[in-house]
């Protein structure tokens, strides 16, 4: 459950939610500039609303008037950035392990190295991973630091049309088995389709509607041919 | 036959002594500024810029005077240490707090330059991850910047080895004890038939600066990236 209900302004960009979904997976679906990032950074803790509540399954993580500010490093999120923003001195093991809590089973780790298919990058530096490779490992290192929620920020840009359809199926197998809360940012109806349960659609700041997302299909037919998905 | 008459090497050893303790007292202190001037915004930022670059612009004797005035016997400061037995004045205590002082700009200008090349995105990764402030500074920030902190290092250790006007203000010239290499010279070239061993001093100190500059080209060079794994 998602419920989120603040106002942010950055420079002359104003961006004002109010929006309450009990979708396990939500989209927030927009053209660039809506405010689609802005939204997942201020549920990240990235960056603070002038007003408002900040609410994911329950659990406050931000409240303006009685002054809770849950900090970015304890509000337990699995972050996923546009970039994958993999830590270029570590190995890819040691990105993945970053975030681990300390008394976590090994056998954790193994299934997700497992589940994104990681097994053969473990010894490698961020710089000698192909631009999918690189999403899965932030995928994965997203998933170990044992997150309440997911927020997954454009996952699939800037991929070529292979690496695309890779992450996008290792994403849909994760959805299947976690059942996690999780928000979506995406320009991309497609990623949407596969991806989500609901649309809240954005546009200069303001939410327009939120939609399930078979009536978002319905109005973005040409992407389920592409997808085939539901 | 020895290289070196043994005044001579008894102050390259001091030199040498003096400068490595200068460095590394002035390490954690100017980690603390440069970090803070890198990465906080906060009222008087630039007049504590100001006041860390002052050795630089300062005429090195005037920095020597200041430290006679506040750490000689009779200052403020020198009368506490006198009293707890920690004199530094006329001491080789003195000559590292001198070149110490003298080193600490060019430190944190270095040290300011390479946490502000790391990305700020990588320490939100971070973040979101779970780190701490501290975690954040010590698993990213810190050896992603310790390219610029070993050239910051080599050169800070050159300018301490050759600190002069300050260190013979304030400590004077005491065989052994504050005759750093470069006041050794300074006193061989003004002894009748000193020119010999002046012209020795001058190739170990260029010896000594060649060395501290080539290390620190050697480790501000990129690192050299490794072949992509098919």
């Amino acid at each position: 459950m998602i419920e989120l209900d603040f106002e942010l302004r950055r420079g002359e960009f104003s961006l004002q939610l109010a929006l309450h979904s009990q979708a396990r997976a939500l989209a927030l679906f927009g053209p660039s500039g809506c405010g689609k990032t802005s939204t997942l950074h201020a549920v990240a803790g990235l960056l603070q609303p002038g007003r408002g509540r900040v609410t994911l399954d329950e659990r406050v993580l931000f409240d303006a008037r009685r002054g809770e500010n849950i900090p970015v490093a304890r509000r337990r999120l699995g972050v996923v950035f546009q970039e994958a923003r993999l830590f270029p001195h570590l190995s890819v093991r040691d990105n993945l392990r970053f975030g681990m809590p300390r008394d976590s089973r090994s056998q954790r780790f193994d299934d997700a190295v497992q589940l994104l298919g990681l097994h053969a990058l473990l010894r490698r530096k961020p710089e000698q991973l192909s631009g999918g490779q690189a999403r899965r490992v932030a995928i994965g290192r997203a998933l170990l630091r044992d997150p309440l929620a997911l927020l997954l920020d454009e996952p699939l840009s800037n991929l070529h049309h292979e690496a695309r359809a890779e992450v996008l199926e290792h994403l849909r197998g994760l959805k299947r088995e976690l059942a996690m809360t999780t928000l979506l940012v995406s320009h991309q109806p497609d990623e949407v389709l596969a991806l989500a349960d609901a649309v809240a659609l954005l546009d200069d700041g303001r939410l327009q509607a939120v939609l399930p997302v078979a009536e978002f299909g319905r109005q973005h037919p040409d992407t389920r041919a592409v997808t085939g998905s539901r | 036959m020895a290289l070196l008459a043994q005044d001579e090497t008894v102050a390259l050893a001091l030199s040498l002594k003096v400068a490595a303790v200068a460095v590394a007292c002035s390490l954690p202190p100017a980690i603390a500024c440069a970090w803070l001037l890198a990465r906080k915004r906060f009222f008087g930022k630039p007049l504590l810029e100001t006041l860390l670059l002052l050795p630089l612009i300062l005429p090195p004797v005037v920095t020597g005077y200041l430290l006679l005035g506040w750490f000689g016997h009779r200052g403020p400061i020198g009368r506490v240490l006198d009293a707890l037995h920690m004199s530094v004045a006329f001491r080789w205590t003195g000559a590292a707090l001198a070149a110490g002082v003298m080193a600490f700009p060019l430190l944190v200008v270095s040290l300011r330059s390479a946490f502000e090349a790391v990305d700020r995105k990588l320490e939100q990764a971070a973040a979101t991850l779970g780190a701490g402030a501290w975690r954040v500074f010590l698993r990213i920030t810190l050896p992603m910047s310790l390219p610029g902190l070993a050239a910051g290092l080599a050169l800070a250790f050159a300018r301490a080895f050759g600190e002069f006007g300050a260190t013979i203000t304030f400590v004077s010239s005491i065989p052994g004890e504050t005759r750093t290499l470069p006041i050794a010279l300074y006193e061989l070239l003004e002894t009748p038939g000193g020119e010999s061993g002046a012209l020795r001093l001058t190739w170990v100190a260029i010896g000594v600066a060649l060395c501290a500059t080539l290390a620190a080209t050697w480790l501000l060079r990129r690192p050299r990236k490794t072949e992509f794994e098919a």
